[in-house]
């Protein structure tokens, strides 16, 4: 009687176990095992190499500017994001008079993360162009035609193009998080603060920013992880992963497919994607370790 | 618990804590609220503008694309989204991307229901390690997969078909659809089940009798939650779907566009984009606030 839940637990987790363990752990397990070998594509031919594709790793000065590009990417996306998106989510919320159309915004600010990413990429691939783009043209309505460059082109300019489009459209989908993170503070508390004399800036400081740290630490996560993997938006706005566009902006994961799908080196692709992993997993530990708080129950 | 309300005009709702204390705070307050809905106002023109732009485009000749951006279409060219349709065969990738995930978002619900509601309600050994292992699918990168996925999937002989591709997308869905309908599942009573089972039903019966269509609103929050997410899927058709009869909209409009050097057309482009956009934006609007609901409870409790 107590082992007949078997008759119904096994056949249900079946399905699940079974895709889940042939499409997503196997191929991450086969992966790992490529990274030591330098296999390039030749079925049954593939010469193990140990660890040689992580030493030329070490050494490669084309991954080392990849990496330095997610660097960059890893200051700035999550701090720009987070930035813009606490500051919208507190104008809803610290405001004197309740701001209105709240609904309207939500909806509005969330609409770009549901656009598939290839259309956002062409869409802001044609409003950088140069001459018949939409940035460029507004620029020189407004007088500011100077500023306006080739900003794909331009090597200066290209992989900050390209991130302001990621921060762009994930803008609304923290917003959302926060603001929902931030209804959930009793009034209790900034009705206490006021009669102790608080601002609206200190409210904000020093009740709002504490009780909703958990969420921004989580958002802080995601965005680091997102830094990393950077790579589809990239891939569309420059037209393929073998443009010159592409090239200036390689980060990691372009670096990756580039050296498997365009090079058939697939030992050594498997080997960047290994250390992408490696460094992801350590980031999160190391974000999660270094934003430990001690947690406010309310 | 006492709701404080605040007065605007003539209306009167329950306030947030933060609004309270602004209101108590009165100096400055106008200023603040004229800034915020103009930072606001501001936002929202640089979220929809660019779509605006994309579907005024899309109604206009390519001469008038390629002289300014400003140019408003003289006639609306209707023509360049049959052309869309047609020529650039996005009718075709229409019909495959609905197909794939007429199967996968299917599979993805039933699999992951199942499993979900074994995890939730039974205990057993090897449940939590199998939880979080499903879990762990969050953090990898696609794209480290990719090279073995690729060879793998040739080799099950699944390479440019629709079901290889349907059992790819279930699986990478798995995670975070078991992830959420686990949490779901506890939430319902037990006493149900127990009342059931003093009926004479069996496991089966109760899951698909009662279980299942009580965690209706966990799964349409997870249909919706999946449809936006697999219709916009990219990578994955990019690599295992390279016969072009049976292209995805996602790659179809990407080859599209990286073609135009050759061809063009830029209207049909626009259209075909404005085309694959529509379907996502109407499922959107329809069921925002479920999704929406949805998705904030899981990043809180995360």
């Amino acid at each position: 009687m107590h082992y007949q839940k078997y008759r119904l637990i096994i056949p249900f987790l079946m399905p699940a176990i079974l895709l889940y363990g042939v499409f997503v752990v196997w191929p991450y397990a086969q992966a790992i095992y490529i990274s030591l070998t330098s296999w390039r594509g030749v079925s049954g031919n593939k010469p193990f190499v140990g660890l040689d594709n992580y030493q030329r790793l070490w050494l490669d000065e084309r991954f080392h500017e990849a990496l330095t590009r997610n660097g960059q990417l890893l200051v700035v996306l999550p701090l720009a994001t987070i930035a813009i998106a606490l500051t919208f989510a507190a104008l809803f919320t610290q405001g004197s008079q309740q701001i209105r159309g709240a609904g309207f915004y939500r909806i509005v600010f969330f609409f770009p993360q549901i656009i598939p990413a290839v259309i956002v990429g062409i869409l802001w691939s044609y409003i950088y162009t140069p001459n018949i783009g939409l940035l460029n043209g507004i620029l020189r309505t407004i007088g500011l035609g100077d500023i306006s460059t080739s900003w794909l082109t331009d090597p200066k300019t290209v992989l900050w193009a390209i991130a302001a489009v990621a921060i762009w459209s994930s803008i609304g989908f923290y917003m959302v998080i926060f603001l929902a993170s931030m209804q959930s503070i009793p009034t209790s508390f900034y009705e206490a603060a006021i009669l102790d004399g608080a601002t609206r800036w200190t409210s904000f400081k020093d009740i709002t920013f504490p009780l909703i740290w958990e969420t921004i630490r989580t958002s802080v996560i995601y965005l680091a992880i997102a830094a990393l993997d950077f790579f589809i938006l990239i891939v569309v706005i420059s037209g393929g992963s073998t443009t010159t566009t592409a090239r200036r902006a390689e980060v990691a994961a372009i670096y990756l497919y580039n050296q498997a799908f365009d090079s058939s080196r697939w030992g050594y692709a498997s080997a960047i994607g290994v250390v992408l992993l490696i460094l992801t997993l350590f980031l999160s530990l190391g974000i999660m370790r270094a934003t430990r708080r001690e947690t406010y129950e309310f | 618990m006492n709701v404080d309300v605040i007065r605007t005009g003539d209306q009167a709702r329950p306030a947030t804590g933060a609004q309270l204390a602004g209101a108590r705070l009165g100096f400055g307050g106008l200023t603040f609220s004229a800034v915020s809905q103009l930072l606001l106002a501001f936002w929202t023109i640089v979220v929809i503008f660019p779509f605006a732009w994309m579907i005024v485009t899309a109604l206009k000749t390519d001469p008038e694309i390629l002289s300014s951006p400003w140019t408003l279409p003289a006639a609306l060219q209707w023509d360049n989204f049959s052309r869309a349709w047609t020529e650039a065969r996005i009718g075709r990738f229409f019909v495959n991307t609905a197909i794939v995930l007429a199967g996968s978002l299917a599979g993805t619900l039933l699999v992951s229901s199942m499993a979900a509601y074994v995890l939730a309600r039974f205990t057993f050994p090897g449940r939590q390690v199998l939880f979080y292992g499903f879990i762990a699918g969050l953090m990898f990168p696609v794209f480290l997969a990719l090279v073995p996925l690729y060879f793998l999937v040739n080799d099950l002989n699944l390479l440019a078909t629709y079901q290889g591709l349907i059992l790819v997308y279930i699986a990478y869905s798995l995670p975070f659809t078991i992830f959420f309908l686990t949490a779901f599942f506890k939430t319902l009573p037990v006493e149900l089940g127990e009342a059931a089972i003093l009926d004479g039903a069996n496991q089966y019966q109760i899951f698909f009798q009662i279980m299942l269509p009580l965690a209706k609103p966990g799964l349409i929050a997870m249909g919706i939650f999946n449809f936006l997410g697999q219709w916009n899927q990219f990578l994955l058709p990019l690599v295992l779907m390279p016969s072009e009869d049976k292209y995805l909209l996602s790659q179809g409009l990407y080859f599209l566009a990286v073609q135009q050097g050759y061809q063009n057309d830029y209207g049909a482009l626009f259209a075909a984009m404005v085309i694959t956009m529509v379907p996502t934006l109407i499922v959107y609007i329809l069921f925002q606030r479920r999704l929406e609901s949805g998705l904030t409870a899981g990043a809180l409790k995360g």
